[in-house]
């Protein structure tokens, strides 16, 4: 007998099954669909939050935070995942400048949309990247995200200056081509990003599991977002991504991200496959 | 606290996860060494490494096995007989869809990849069908994740810390509770061909 497609499945634990009825309870009250989920790191920021907000069980929280809004605004900022950086795998985006800007170059005007922007780090690097090749002035950055929170900082682009040694290593590693603190004055403990880079993105509150597609996109840049969903919810927002992408459009993944596993691995075509970006159609 | 390893290891366990710090390149390969190519139990290592750096792991231990060997990637479904090494960068986890997921929370006793949560969420998908062993390494990761699986009734092995290269990594595991098995490593070596055995059964 071959076991290995056939699991004889470890039984759900109290905690998983609290986990399901809290995603559950959250959907219903308040719109948010965290039950497509990965269940590991889910568990992890749950157990984390509990700990946090000083609660004994997950069924305590979920018996708080049906009645009251304000926690629940607490808990989305552990259930989200804001950790970015500028220019993170510089690969990635010195793979954007040599194989997809020249042929950005070729439309008269450029969409592009970064899902899952989180507190803004990669928007700004995008912007300064678009700016360098000259496409920043004809293009429309959309930048969505579920968290009101993180959004808020993403329009501010500010970000801490502890952080922009690193930045700054990746911006050269990029293929940046001016001195990095062109794009930022410094001020007490943070930076403060040249407010035209993103004067003209939108920043807009969207859900990959429960909103649909709202522009024509050319450029969809979607970053160690997929790996916090299950291949079900995965299927879903690449679906939104193929249907947003115009006629030979680029999708940008993270570095240990794959389409491979996914009902779309035959839709896209590796454009610059080391670097996980992928071209619209074959 | 250590048993006798031999002959009376029989547990039926449908994964094996492994981890390792300091030295535990060198460890693994003396563990690995000699493992047939009709290996079936698929084999999960944690192995910590500089973030920035891209790992050569999958391709090194690639050369010396006669089995499988990957990175593994998210969503990817785990196969029979195959090897797999966490990407740096990266927390590594088995979901119960026995495939990968991989994660950017912020790192766990300093280490992103976390053996603990390699060990932990392993223990969750398949209760006590699960081994962990760990081995050399210079910091607490592992302890945790190995208690865990012990916890939920799986198999747990620790290198002995007079053989490991730097001890701390399995004194503190013994620290946190009594592993079934503490054991050089080429006992260890001979414990991981008894777990295939019985699971060939």
């Amino acid at each position: 007998m071959n076991t290995e497609h056939t699991p004889p499945l470890h039984p759900l634990s109290d905690t998983e099954i609290e986990l399901r009825l809290l995603m559950e309870a959250i959907y219903l009250k308040y719109s948010y669909d965290f039950r497509n989920y990965t269940v590991a790191s889910q568990k992890r920021r749950v157990l984390y939050a509990l700990d946090q907000l000083g609660l004994p069980s997950i069924s305590a929280l979920q018996e708080k935070v049906l009645r009251d809004t304000a926690l629940f605004g607490r808990l989305l900022q552990f259930l989200t995942i804001p950790v970015s950086e500028m220019f993170r795998d510089p690969a990635y985006f010195l793979a954007l400048r040599r194989h997809v800007v020249p042929i950005l170059h070729t439309y008269p005007s450029v969409r592009v949309w970064v899902a899952g922007c989180s507190t803004g780090e990669e928007v700004f690097s995008l912007a300064i990247l678009l700016r360098e090749e000259g496409l920043l002035e004809r293009t429309q950055i959309y930048a969505t995200d579920i968290n009101p929170a993180s959004l808020e900082k993403a329009r501010l682009g500010i970000f801490p200056l502890e952080a922009i040694r690193g930045y700054t290593a990746n911006y050269q590693r990029a293929g940046g081509r001016n001195a990095f603190s062109d794009y930022y004055t410094a001020a007490y403990d943070a930076a403060r990003f040249d407010p035209s880079l993103c004067a003209d993105a939108i920043f807009a509150d969207h859900s990959l599991a429960t909103d649909s597609v709202f522009a024509e996109t050319q450029l969809v840049s979607c970053r160690n977002v997929l790996i916090y969903f299950n291949r079900q919810l995965q299927d879903r927002a690449l679906g939104l991504f193929h249907e947003s992408l115009s006629h030979r459009g680029f999708l940008g993944l993270g570095s240990k991200e794959s389409i491979d596993f996914s009902s779309y691995a035959d839709r896209f075509a590796p454009h610059a496959r080391a670097e996980r970006i992928y071209r619209k159609g074959t | 606290m250590k048993k006798p390893p031999f002959p009376s290891v029989r547990k039926r366990v449908e994964a094996i996860v492994l981890g390792a710090s300091a030295g535990g390149i060198e460890a693994l390969s003396v563990l690995l060494d000699g493992l047939p190519a009709n290996w079936r139990i698929p084999m999960t290592v944690v192995l910590h490494l500089p973030e920035a750096h891209e790992s050569h792991l999958a391709e090194i231990f690639a050369q010396r096995l006669p089995i499988p060997v990957h990175e593994a990637a998210d969503k990817m479904p785990l196969a029979a007989g195959s090897l797999y090494f966490a990407p740096p960068g990266y927390h590594l986890s088995i979901e119960r869809e026995r495939c990968f997921s991989l994660s950017c929370e912020p790192p766990v006793l300093f280490s992103r990849p976390s053996i603990d949560v390699l060990m932990a969420s392993a223990a969750d998908t398949y209760g006590p069908a699960v081994a962990g062993f760990l081995l050399t390494g210079a910091n607490d990761d592992g302890a945790e994740g190995l208690y865990r699986i012990h916890l939920a009734g799986g198999l747990t092995a620790v290198q002995d810390p007079k053989e490991a290269l730097i001890s701390i990594m399995p004194s503190a595991a013994i620290a946190r509770h009594a592993p079934d098995h503490v054991l050089p490593l080429r006992e260890l070596r001979t414990l991981l061909l008894q777990l295939e055995s019985a699971h060939a059964i």
